[in-house]
């Protein structure tokens, strides 16, 4: 009993305070160039841990993650700009959106919700699809945002983005939404609701049979991961101080799969090591691509990187396991394939 | 019908051509071993730059060229095919469709760190350049290569497919690759030669691509892959008469849409071919022309 109390209250609280602890080093320490690293590799950590909740956990292979962050980016950007100059940088917007400045938190609760309910939208009839046509179809759900964001001109500034954003997010905010995001996971990843996810991911037919609603399942995983998508986007947004249609592009879909791929596709521990560890490195290249004049170098590995890992370990470094001493003795004991044979 | 008009069905019918050729290999590729293949469209841009090269070679007649472009994808196609797609058959679908965007990825980057991202001009010798009229239509040479050059192709591999002994294994393979394993066809090499066919048609497109839009740059291929996969759906994915018929439509489409609706929708162009895509998918799983036993939806 004791031993259990100890897991499950002092172990959380003693990471959540250490981390804290961290950030405050972080932020008394470091330049803003440093420091903005940090804040990338947060907002990464929160795209790639709900990214897993739809992929790795319910084995939805979306590409759509891009296009909820640019949902909730735009509508939070929209929502906190100062109201003075909205009016000449949008002149065409409606009058009572042009008179809003709100704080960032809510702007970011408004624009997770608003992703989450683009994602209940777009889940209901693509969700029907399975395996790969559902990946396609997400895909081809994100260029239809990119092309309707071009196009909305009187809500985006079409292909210009909006730019001089303030300067809202920083290092703790990531943090808030970072631990958010974890604590949500991992307590649905050790709940009825997360096997039942695990159980559609391995076997549909036999999760039904046991009176799993599949349906339900697959949309609120998807919607899930949209609202932190959403949320991700608008710390994004207010972290680069601008924001364009391609922003969220195709590419990052793909890299945010790379990291649930190499982490291992539902495990939260490999999720936030992975976004970690590729974002730095992406940081560490980006010199190497401006000085030499290699672009595309930083794409090439981690491409290179994907594949050796879908070739020699399929699983991903973590399968769908957590390090044994933060899961409470390994309850979940999966076989750690990343997704149902087809 | 005006001029205006028939111009556009002209445009339309190369773009569908192109479009065409693309989606077979798409088509091809999946039947066999149930993989979307993304990394097809680069095929075109390496295809694209490889007649772009050999054009600058002083006295190599065009049609030489051709054929060395589509040797050059056969290649590059089963070299992919070795290299990224066989170590992981049997895997699940999806682990396929992600090795596939990476392979896609690696190559448009590598384009970009070897070649630059800086779009080139594709210098076309002058006598496809000539432009001559045919009734109202005024067209120029190479439009009326690549309408015949495809036909001609598609016309080889449908009777290559139905007649010769590779094309009944090839249909035996994508019909049930198991039971063609016992019947003793070796199944790697209809695989291989499924990338092989697939992706030489995929260099020419490449060719015929930088002659149509006079600019190539390493990330041609993507969009044009994009959208010929969507022809491959509309066809019904597997089906290579499915994949010629999608290609078309989809090129008359979308010229027509541009072409015809009022300026203010051209900008949706992708928007309508991608929602075209989901529909399909949900509504007609199956393509035009497919018909299978698989679940899609």
């Amino acid at each position: 009993m004791r031993a259990r109390v100890m897991d499950r209250v002092w172990l959380p609280a003693a990471l959540i305070l250490s981390g804290a602890l961290a950030v405050w080093v972080l932020r008394a320490s470091l330049d803003d160039y440093l420091l903005s690293i940090f804040n990338f590799v947060g907002i990464n950590i929160i795209l790639a841990v709900s990214l897993n909740l739809t992929n790795g956990f319910t084995g939805l292979f979306s590409l759509g993650h891009p296009g909820f962050m640019a949902v909730g980016g735009y509508l939070t950007a929209i929502l906190t700009f100062p109201a003075g100059r909205k009016a000449m940088l949008l002149p065409a917007l409606p009058a009572w959106l042009a008179a809003q400045q709100w704080p960032l938190l809510p702007a970011l609760l408004a624009g997770g919700l608003a992703a989450s309910l683009t994602a209940l939208v777009v889940g209901f009839p693509v969700l029907r699809l399975r395996g790969h046509y559902l990946a396609v179809a997400t895909m081809g759900f994100l260029i239809i945002v990119q092309v309707l964001i071009i196009n909305l001109e009187s809500y985006t500034r079409g292909p210009l983005g909006l730019n001089g954003l303030p300067m809202l997010t920083n290092l703790w905010w990531v943090y808030l939404w970072v631990v958010a995001v974890i604590y949500v996971c991992w307590k649905i990843k050790h709940s009825s609701l997360g096997r039942t996810m695990l159980a559609v991911r391995e076997d549909e037919m036999a999760a039904q049979c046991l009176g799993v609603n599949l349906a339900r399942i697959r949309i609120l995983a998807l919607t899930l991961g949209a609202f932190f998508a959403g949320v991700a986007g608008g710390l994004w947004a207010h972290l680069v101080t601008a924001i364009t249609p391609t922003s969220f592009s195709l590419i990052m879909a793909f890299n945010l799969v790379v990291m649930v791929v190499i982490g291992g596709s539902g495990s939260i521990t490999g999720a936030i090591l992975a976004a970690s560890g590729l974002t730095l490195l992406t940081e560490v290249l980006r010199p190497l691509e401006e000085n030499l004049e290699m672009y595309g170098i930083n794409e090439v590995i981690m491409a290179v990187g994907l594949l050796a890992v879908l070739i020699f370990r399929p699983q991903g470094f973590f399968g769908s396991r957590e390090p044994s001493l933060l899961s409470g003795r390994g309850r979940i004991r999966s076989n750690g394939r990343s997704g149902a044979r087809e | 019908m005006s001029a205006y008009v028939l111009e556009q069905v002209f445009n339309g019918l190369i773009l569908g051509s192109m479009y065409a050729l693309v989606a077979i290999g798409f088509s091809m590729i999946y039947g066999i071993v149930r993989l979307i293949n993304f990394a097809h469209g680069d095929i075109v841009m390496v295809g694209a730059f490889v007649t772009l090269a050999l054009i600058a070679v002083p006295g190599l007649p065009f049609p030489l060229i051709a054929l060395l472009v589509m040797a050059a994808g056969l290649i590059l196609g089963v070299l992919i095919e070795r290299a990224a797609f066989r170590p992981m058959r049997g895997a699940p679908q999806v682990t396929g469709f992600i090795a596939s965007l990476a392979v896609s990825i690696l190559m448009q980057n590598l384009g970009v760190l070897i070649l630059t991202a800086q779009p080139r001009n594709f210098m076309l010798p002058e006598y496809l350049q000539t432009i001559f009229h045919l009734g109202p239509l005024t067209v120029r040479a190479i439009d009326l290569a690549i309408l015949i050059a495809s036909v001609v192709l598609m016309a080889v591999l449908v009777l290559m497919v139905k007649r010769t002994r590779l094309g009944i294994a090839m249909r035996a393979t994508a019909e049930n690759i198991d039971a063609a394993r016992l019947m003793g066809i070796n199944i790697n090499r209809v695989i291989m030669f499924a990338f092989a066919i697939g992706s030489s048609l995929a260099g020419m497109a490449g060719l015929m691509w930088g002659g149509k839009f006079g600019q190539i740059d390493p990330l041609l291929g993507f969009v044009p892959g994009l959208k010929a996969f969507v022809a491959a759906v509309i066809g019904g994915v597997g089906s290579i008469p499915g994949a010629m018929l999608g290609g078309y439509l989809l090129g008359l489409a979308e010229v027509l849409f541009v072409g015809l609706l009022p300026p203010i929708y051209s900008a949706y162009r992708d928007a309508f071919v991608f929602g075209t895509l989901i529909l399909i998918l949900l509504i007609l799983p199956n393509g035009l022309l497919g018909r299978s036993v698989e679940e899609r939806a």
